[in-house]
């Protein structure tokens, strides 16, 4: 794309490219600033650097090996798009996975967010010029990698779940690491209080930056922590309960300031959700099979459209599938929640100080390969 | 102006709250590995490319070559060949190779193996500097280890 040469009103304003490679993108987002002194007065994000067709290749082969593809959209939140993929399909065949693999997946889906959630927190702080505290967070997220790599066999795109199931069973040892770590996460969090929450530094970058309120977010269709930190308490685990979450006891933490703080603090207080989820699953896990007793080798899909959603790290994932009775979608349409949420920096950020802007867009949490998919 | 100081003291005292942990990490274990001079154990599960599991019974493979994976993965990045031989009930592999990058480490063709004849590797150090360093002859692999 072209910069255009700006018309008389606008003549003094200087434009600048923040990325494509820029480090507080975390990945190939352009972002056009047009800066008036400090001050970016617009802001255009530009796509399609690591654009790879993931949904195009759906349509090319059979719906069971898309699986893998998934996991590559949201390279943090691998275990959940596998989650909402593999529900997808269950629903359109009608497939049914055993109660003990809904429990694993619960359980590992949710390990999987506070991973997610812990390299935001680092890398967010990164952005804001604080070195140390991605430490510290990977310190602590390098116990789930490790817990999950012993039963999924990877350490970041997984590929565990399968239609009516998962691929390996959990042993006593995968509960007993588990446990640990809650008890071992649980123990940091006052940690990170002192370290990170309460700085004075944080507080002045953070407190009233890029106001988001519920009108806006329901414009853009903007979800996940960002929607819960305006106080709207809409989470897809509990708006439209899926798999075996409404057995669980646990609260969706909203703020209602709508800044950068509130979505900090209200991701920060989703880690200890995530853990409660946990606990409570691991002592209630029953035992049974693990996949399904017949999935067929060739998954033949009934004409028809289905869709499935499910709560991501960064908000609303849903999968839209449109079947033709072959066993290979005819259309399938990702909805990416960090999509979503950039197409709201334009009207978040402008008129905003340049470092605000880092500020604002690293509290949306992007996750590039997942807006380019 | 007493708004002021009190927002002072407040602040620097987070900043001496944040002092504390650095320092108290300072003095608490290493937990960084001097990766390449040490190295940790990696778990056994770990899923590396696939490899064909040595039978014990004729030290050889337990392919049928029936291309159960070939077919199955969503990559194709398996090619097998086989061939028959006089005196040999079946075919007899010849070629295996894999094309690693193209490989998404699905597990697919593990799944779908008859035989149970593949596994996974635990191979991680797999940086390369050319594309052809990627292409595994899988069978030559199995026939060379012990």
């Amino acid at each position: 794309m072209n910069v255009d040469v700006l018309e008389d009103e606008r003549h003094h304003r200087f434009v600048l490219n923040m990325g494509p490679q820029h480090p507080s993108t975390h990945g190939v987002l352009r972002v056009l600033l047009e800066l008036e002194g400090e001050y970016a007065m617009s802001l255009q994000p530009v796509l399609g650097y690591g654009h790879r067709c993931h949904e195009k290749i759906a349509e090319y082969k059979p719906a069971k090996s898309f699986m893998p593809n998934t996991a590559r959209m949201d390279y943090l939140g691998a275990l959940i798009y596998n989650h909402g993929y593999a529900q997808l399909l269950e629903k359109a065949t009608g497939i049914e996975a055993p109660q003990r693999a809904e429990y694993i997946r619960v359980i590992t889906s949710e390990l999987n967010r506070i991973q997610s959630h812990l390299l935001w927190y680092g890398a967010y702080l990164l952005d804001l010029g604080a070195f140390t505290p991605i430490m510290y967070s990977f310190d602590d997220r390098e116990h789930i990698l490790d817990i999950l790599e012993d039963v999924t066999g990877s350490r970041l795109t997984y590929c565990y779940y399968r239609v009516g199931g998962v691929c390996r069973d959990i042993d006593d040892k995968f509960i007993a690491g588990t446990r640990q770590f809650i008890d071992r996460l649980r123990s940091r969090f006052p940690m990170y209080e002192d370290l990170v929450n309460g700085n004075v530094i944080l507080q002045n970058r953070l407190n009233g930056i890029g106001d988001l309120t519920p009108q806006t977010c329901a414009r853009y269709g903007v979800t996940g922590p960002l929607l819960r930190g305006t106080g709207v308490a809409y989470d897809m685990r509990r708006a439209e309960p899926y798999s075996v979450y409404p057995e669980f006891d646990f609260e969706i933490p909203t703020e209602t300031k709508g800044d950068c703080m509130a979505s900090f603090l209200v991701r920060f207080r989703e880690m200890e959700q995530s853990l409660r989820i946990i606990e409570q699953a691991l002592d209630r896990l029953p035992e049974g099979p693990i996949m399904a007793a017949k999935v067929p080798k060739k998954l033949k899909i009934p004409a028809g459209d289905y869709n499935s959603s499910v709560e991501a790290p960064r908000g609303e994932l849903s999968y839209y599938l449109v079947a033709d009775g072959s066993d290979t979608p005819y259309r399938l349409k990702v909805r990416t929640p960090s999509y979503s949420n950039l197409s709201v920096v334009s009207e978040q950020c402008a008129g905003m100080l340049l470092s605000d802007v880092v500020s604002a867009m690293g509290s949306l949490d992007l996750v590039i390969p997942e807006i380019d998919r | 102006m007493k708004s002021y100081f009190s927002e002072l003291f407040t602040g620097g005292w987070s900043l001496i709250l944040g002092l504390k942990v650095t320092i108290k990490s300072l003095f608490s274990p290493i937990v960084t590995v001097q990766y390449p001079r040490e190295k940790l154990e990696i778990t056994p599960n770990y899923r590396g490319h696939i490899d064909l599991v040595k039978d014990p019974e004729n030290g050889s493979h337990k392919c049928i070559t029936c291309g159960s994976c070939m077919r199955e993965c969503p990559s194709d990045c398996i090619v097998i060949e086989g061939e028959k031989r006089e005196g040999v009930k079946g075919k007899v592999l010849t070629v295996f190779t894999l094309d690693f990058t193209k490989c998404s480490l699905c597990g697919a063709c593990v799944e779908a193996c008859p035989t149970d004849a593949l596994d996974y590797s635990n191979e991680y150090e797999l940086a390369g500097e050319a594309r052809s360093d990627f292409y595994f002859d899988i069978l030559k692999r199995v026939e060379e280890r012990k």
